[in-house]
């Protein structure tokens, strides 16, 4: 069974690392001018739930398997990714607006975002990798 | 010299753009005249524009074009004999400096408005060439000092010299035994010469004697001299020819000396003939500045300390020669050297110490070619009347040049400055003669002069800049520049035992203490500190009205920014209307390779072929085209070219520039005909208005107009040729919209010219009983979309409610109980993303929507504001408007839509803001769409949009000394032409905070921080953004005070640069943007939101401090003249209720309105004369006009109106305000030094900051 648990996490994280190298391409190219901030917007925004999504789906898979150590690592991730598709406002087009992305310095910090996302997936993928391993082994 | 059309040069041959002055045309039709032959012509003994230049200051006198044209639209500046000096020292000093004999003209008529003495061609000016200017202003030194100098001038040869301003010194001869000739010679002859007898035979003899020593180093130049001497000696009307085939010559020969020499010659000819020689006079002060350097070494081997007094006549000597072109006659020229000169000699012998100083801190002799270079140029641009207006060399030949020191302009103009008033509030440029004698007229509240930079700023540049030392004794005492730099230990030792220390502090420096000081708000209106540049920049730089930024001295690092807390960006007011602008047609725009920075006055050339891109310092080549100057009709002189004579230019763009043909001007009108819409009546005033100006459309004959109203359908107007009457189209599928006949709703303009009247004039009737009442905005607007997308465009939407249908529809989100809450202030952002899509979409199809608000209730402005903001568009509110019940909104409506209507437009721009490589910029402000890093996109530009932008510093700027900003705005006219607007920036990089705090413009640094607050109020809260608004005064007070005066004062110390920064502030936060504990309505509080996002920095200052006149007692003392009318310039008061007696009628300039108040005991005749009733009693309660009474009091108070009104884009409406009655709590809350029952008092805010500041 955990090995199941692990197995998909494994699958899970390869998408959301996807998914960060993804975020840095295309915030990259909007910084090097090859797409407009609109189409990267609207390109980026559309991932912004997938991602959320996949991301508390691990953590709560944590949390049901009773994975502490895994879950608390996860959860400043996840409520973070809440927190920010939650705060934006009424007015805005999603989590990247293509109004404001070129302000206040919001590209880089979305990049920064990104890079820090990559790190922490990649991060957790050998963890789930190890856990798999040694779920598989112990079964 | 451009030829209009038929110049033989089509290659490149500039246009004349449509807003000339009059005058300046009638000039040009007249100047077909070749260039260099000109000067030579029939008209040289005229002290008249010869009609071949005129064409000149048509075209590309921009400096002073902008500023003479006095207060028009933009600069509103007015040209009293007060602000003579600040013009002066900024704008006319430039054209002073203007080598071009055209220039000297030009130069005359801006000197005549400014209100300044005879802009005659004095007597240096009269003297030809450098050489016989050298003879010339050192007989003018003699005349003025010599009976008491003559013993150090027989010893000290060298200051003499520059006293001489003998410009052949400058000449850059290596020996100095070449000097002490010169010098000596000039010694011996001039007590002998008598100044009325300049153009004589004396002076030239020594000259030729000089010319001789010199030749030993270049025999062309002997040459030259010769050939000087025969013009001398043949003062006849025409020059003789050789000289002209010399200067033919060498004006190809380009950089060669002989084409200095060769030049100088003719230009000498020249003034000596025409007595016209404002332009030879700089010349000769360029060169005297070099001999200043250059003469330096010698001072140092024989000067002893005593030689005091004469540096102090050196200095004199420098600033009368610069001083006459502005004001003195051949004859006069006597009494202003004398003034100066004396007046200098106590100042002088301060600096003497210094002046040895310098001399032994410049120990190589200035004789390097890149001087002479640049003497050429000077001299040249003498000759050549076709250069453009600006300067003599602009061209520095390297960047160490452009950098710092080596400009003999320059330094002669800081010699000459310094000059009149050493002190350091002396103008920031040279004085004009006048006012020369009265230095503490001169001086003014805002003293950016403080040129001490520039010494600083030479010593950087380069052994040569050395030499320049002499001119800046004054400053001497100003240490920290010295000290910045390195290499030059020597001299800031040296300056350390100077006594000038405490009295050499910028004035813009001088700390004040704000809670002692009551009257901080200075009697004229504040102008923009000039940024401390050499002179020739200064003169090339742009005009703070297009361009501003909040630190005038840029800080070396983000280190040194942060410890000044200081907000660092810029203030744009690009498409300003502009009446002289100089157009360039040419077939390849000259930009960088790398950073397509356009070239501009601030790039080097490197050589002939070659130039250094200011911004990422890349060489690149200069192509074949620009070689050739259509202005001169010369090879070879691409630093001549109106792009590097100019800060503003316009290039017509290839079609590289189009992504495709350029669009047609389109415009669409989209009308609420609901009933609420009907019942305001605006369709009255819209409609009128609109067929009364339907002529005045900009565009060409391809313009096209189109109608679509809305209630709760949408109706579209088939307008097709050949319609016996408008057909209406009724489109109630407003969740589907489509467009019922794509081809024929927008129809060209003057073939269906009879149908859109007949429209015009059927629809305020047509929907008069209509029942509907709500409002189908949002799908109306989809409609119109589609309706421009395939060409682009203007959507001009007029709406009196909130959507209630449809796509975009809105709740009402205020709580009326809410408005003067102090704490929580809610949606000031957009309640949804509908009108930003909208809007983006808009933008991506080049169409840009106008918002027209004219309700009486509540209608979301946050969101609907959305369409405009991010579609380039403009955003106007006319709150509880009624045509009948407000009859002042309906005036105002009917006023706005003509200048909305008739105003300059731009289709399709796309605006780049480009920084020098160090600098980055992360916000933008104003209403566009930020396409990418540095590209804004503009469907629609404007001349009333401003534009703000902050920057920040990635990489120290220590290796250079100067940065540039440059915005290139891309735009299709309405004519349909593609054209690229260029406006380039420089400022000075400083290294110490006290520097940075200097160049302080304190305006435009509120108008970013009130950008940045509403940014902030609407991403976070409002008290977030007040509470930002008062840290950025404490913060920058305190570290004003904890590091730069590094004393803990108990006392709350600010510098001038920055005294009035807190009453600023306090003035925001009691603007309805950001004011709390008032009753604001949210609609009031988010269009002053807007205002502040894109207004240009003139009007958004307005807004935030009102402008206070009293207006019972107008007197013509200090009034400016326009277009024939006397306009008188009242002081300016404190925003205070102490100010206000009863007796009296004040008049407040809020931006949008104009209030004049009358107290209750205010003198009958002024009631009487102005207003046009008997008594105070008889006043009505609501009086908008001043009634045109045939009194000298009501015409200079209505002529004062007027000037005030013509300033500005929206006409403000103007409301009388009786003491009693209820409309004055709308005046008072103006006042915004004195207290309310929600805010502080000016007094209380300064105690409460200096609380923060101690805690």
């Amino acid at each position: 069974m955990e090995a199941v648990v692990f197995v998909f996490s494994l699958l899970d994280c390869c998408a959301l690392i996807f998914l960060s190298v993804y975020f840095i391409i295309t915030l990259s190219d909007l910084e090097c001018d090859y797409i407009n901030a609109r189409s990267c917007c609207s390109k980026l925004n559309k991932w912004v739930i997938p991602e959320l999504i996949g991301h508390t789906v691990v953590t709560v898979l944590m949390l049901v398997s009773l994975h502490w150590f895994i879950f608390l690592l996860n959860l400043p991730v996840a409520t973070w990714n809440v927190y920010r598709f939650i705060m934006v406002p009424s007015g805005n087009m999603g989590v990247f607006d293509p109004t404001e992305i070129h302000n206040r310095g919001q590209l880089k910090s979305h990049m920064k975002e990104a890079m820090i996302k990559l790190g922490f997936h990649l991060l957790c993928f050998f963890m789930y990798l190890y856990s798999m391993i040694l779920a598989l082994i112990n079964d | 010299m451009s030829a209009p059309a038929g110049s033989p040069h089509p290659a490149a041959s500039t246009r004349i753009p449509p807003k000339l002055g009059g005058a300046a045309v009638s000039g040009a039709a007249a100047g077909p005249g070749p260039a260099p032959h000109q000067q030579n012509g029939p008209a040289q003994n005229q002290m008249q524009v010869p009609p071949g230049y005129g064409l000149h200051p048509q075209n590309y006198n921009v400096p002073s074009g902008h500023y003479s044209q006095g207060p028009g639209k933009t600069t509103s500046l007015p040209l009293d004999s007060q602000s003579g000096g600040y013009y002066s020292g900024v704008y006319t000093i430039p054209t002073q400096n203007v080598v071009t004999p055209n220039t000297a003209n030009q130069q005359s008529g801006a000197q005549q408005i400014y209100g300044r003495g005879p802009p005659a061609p004095h007597i240096v000016g009269s003297t030809p060439g450098y050489f016989q200017g050298a003879a010339s202003s050192s007989s003018h030194l003699h005349t003025s000092a010599s009976q008491p100098y003559s013993s150090f001038v027989n010893h000290y040869n060298s200051p003499a010299m520059y006293s001489a301003n003998s410009p052949a010194v400058s000449q850059g001869f290596p020996s100095t035994c070449g000097h002490y000739a010169v010098s000596t010679v000039s010694n011996a002859a001039y007590p002998s010469v008598s100044y009325p007898s300049l153009p004589a035979g004396d002076p030239y003899g020594q000259q030729m004697f000089t010319s001789q020593n010199a030749s030993t180093i270049r025999s062309v130049r002997e040459n030259s001299f010769s050939g000087q001497n025969t013009a001398v000696s043949h003062p006849s009307p025409l020059p003789p020819p050789p000289s002209q085939q010399y200067h033919q010559q060498l004006s190809l020969s380009g950089y060669s000396p002989l084409s200095w020499s060769a030049s100088g010659l003719p230009s000498t000819q020249d003034n000596l003939i025409r007595n016209h020689s404002g332009s030879l006079a700089t010349a000769n002060n360029n060169p005297n500045a070099v001999a200043e350097s250059s003469s330096c070494p010698v001072m140092q081997t024989v000067q002893p300390p005593e030689s005091s007094p004469v540096v102090s006549t050196v200095v004199s000597g420098a600033s009368s020669a610069r001083a006459p072109p502005t004001a003195n006659h051949l004859v006069e020229t006597v009494a202003s050297v004398t003034q100066p000169s004396e007046l200098l000699q106590q100042k002088g012998m301060q600096y003497g110490d210094y002046v040895n100083n310098q001399a032994s801190s410049a120990p190589t002799p200035l004789s390097s070619t890149s001087d002479d270079e640049e003497e050429e140029e000077d001299e040249e641009a003498g000759v050549d009347s076709s250069s453009t207006t600006s300067s003599a060399s602009p061209m520095p030949n390297s960047y160490d040049a452009l950098e710092g020191g080596s400009y003999p302009d320059m330094l002669s103009s800081s010699a000459s400055s310094p000059a009149p008033d050493p002190a350091p509030e002396s103008d920031p440029a040279p004085a004009p003669v006048p006012a020369v004698p009265q230095p503490s007229k001169t001086t003014k509240p805002f003293g950016y002069g403080y040129p001490t930079l520039q010494p600083g700023y030479q010593n950087a540049a380069a052994p040569l800049s050395s030499g320049v030392q002499p001119s800046s004794p004054v400053y001497s005492g100003f240490q920290p520049y010295a000290q910045q730099y390195p290499g030059m230990n020597q001299l800031s030792s040296s300056f350390g035992g100077l006594s000038l220390q405490s009295s050499a502090q910028p004035e813009s420096l001088r700390p004040v203490n704000l809670t002692q000081e009551r009257n901080i708000l200075p009697m004229t209106p504040v102008w923009a500190p000039v940024p401390n540049l050499n002179l020739d920049l200064k003169k090339l730089n742009c005009s703070p009205d297009s361009f501003r930024c909040t630190l005038t001295n840029i800080p070396q690092s983000q280190v040194l920014l942060n410890k000044a807390k200081l907000p660092l960006g810029l203030l744009l007011h690009p498409f300003r209307d502009l009446t002289q602008l100089p157009v360039i047609t040419s077939n390849t725009i000259v930009r960088c390779r790398s950073c397509r920075t356009y070239i501009n006055p601030f790039v080097s050339f490197i050589d002939q072929r070659r130039w250094k891109c200011n911004l990422c310092y890349r060489v690149n080549d200069v192509p074949e085209e620009f070689m050739y100057n259509p202005l001169t009709r010369s090879y070879g002189e691409p630093h001549k070219r109106p792009e590097v004579q100019n800060s503003t230019v316009e290039f017509i763009a290839s079609s590289d520039y189009m992504l495709r043909p350029p669009q047609p001007a389109v415009y669409l009108f989209v009308l609420d005909v609901s009933h609420n819409a009907v019942e305001a009546g605006y369709l009255t005033i819209l409609c009128q208005s609109l067929s009364e100006n339907l002529d005045k459309l900009p565009g060409d004959s391809r313009t096209r107009i189109g109608f679509v109203t809305f209630d709760s359908t949408i109706h579209f107007y088939n307008l097709q040729e050949g319609l016996s009457q408008p057909q209406m189209l009724i489109v109630s599928d407003i969740d589907d919209v489509f467009l019922p006949t794509p081809d024929s709703l927008l129809v060209n303009l003057y073939e269906s010219k009879e149908l859109i009247k007949d429209l015009l004039n059927a629809l305020p009737n047509m929907f008069i009983n209509t029942r509907e009442t709500h409002s189908a905005l949002g799908p109306a607007l989809q409609a119109a979309f589609k309706l421009m997308s395939p060409t682009g465009g203007r959507v001009s939407v007029f709406q009196t409610q909130l959507p209630s249908l449809g796509a975009g529809l809105l709740q009402s989100r205020e709580d009326p109980n809410q408005r003067s809450s102090t704490k929580v202030v809610q949606h000031l952002g957009p309640a949804t993303d509908f009108y930003k899509k909208l809007a983006l979409d808009c933008s991506g199809q080049q169409t840009a929507v106008d918002l027209f608000l004219l309700s009486s209730q509540y209608s979301d402005l946050a969101s609907l504001a959305c369409m405009s903001k991010y579609s380039a568009g403009c955003i106007y509110y006319y709150p509880s408007f009624h045509y009948t019940h407000n009859p002042s909104q309906a005036e105002k409506l009917q006023k706005d839509l003509k200048r909305y209507l008739t105003r300059k437009i731009g289709f399709e721009a796309v605006m780049r803001i480009r920084c020098t490589k160090g600098l980055s910029m992360h916000t933008f402000h104003g209403n566009f769409f930020v396409r990418s890093t540095d590209l804004l996109s503009l469907a629609n530009i404007n001349p009333d949009a401003g534009f703000a932008v902050q920057l920040s510093i990635e990489e120290s700027l220590t290796d250079t000394s100067l940065v540039c900003f440059q915005t290139a705005l891309l735009y299709t006219s309405s004519k349909g032409e593609r054209r690229i607007r260029v406006h380039t920036l420089c400022l000075p990089v400083v290294s110490s905070l006290a520097d940075v705090y200097a160049g302080v413009d304190v305006q435009a640094a509120i108008c970013l921080l009130a950008n940045m607050a509403v940014d902030r109020s609407i991403s976070s809260s409002l008290s977030d953004a007040r509470d930002a608004l008062v840290n950025a005064v404490v913060d920058s007070l305190s570290a004003y005070g904890s590091t730069v005066l590094n004393v803990q004062h108990s006392a709350l110390i600010a510098p001038t640069s920055l005294k009035l920064f807190p009453l600023y502030v306090l003035a925001l936060l009691k603007q309805k943007a950001f004011r709390t504990g008032t009753s604001t309505r949210l609609d009031d509080r988010v269009y002053a939101m807007c205002q502040i996002k894109c207004q240009p920095l003139v009007h958004l200052m307005k807004m935030i401090h009102p402008n206070l006149y009293r207006i019972d007692r107008l007197t013509d003392e200090g009034a400016i003249h326009v277009n024939d009318r006397v306009v008188p310039q009242p002081p300016l008061q404190k925003l205070s209720a102490e100010k206000l007696t009863r007796e009296g009628a004040f008049l407040m300039d809020c931006g949008s309105a104009f209030y004049i108040w009358v107290g209750k005991s205010c003198d009958n005749n002024f009631i009487e004369d102005v207003l046009g009733y008997p008594n105070f009693a008889s006043i009505p309660q609501k009086m908008a006009h001043l009634p045109e009474l045939d009194t000298l009091s009501s015409e200079r108070a209505r002529s004062f109106v007027t000037w005030l009104r013509d300033s500005r884009p929206l006409s403000p409406i103007l409301h009388v305000v009786k003491d009693e009655s209820p409309a004055k709590t709308e005046f008072f809350q103006h006042l915004i030094e004195d207290r309310t029952e929600a805010a502080f008092s000016y007094y209380e805010f300064l105690l409460h900051i200096q609380q923060q500041i101690c805690k």
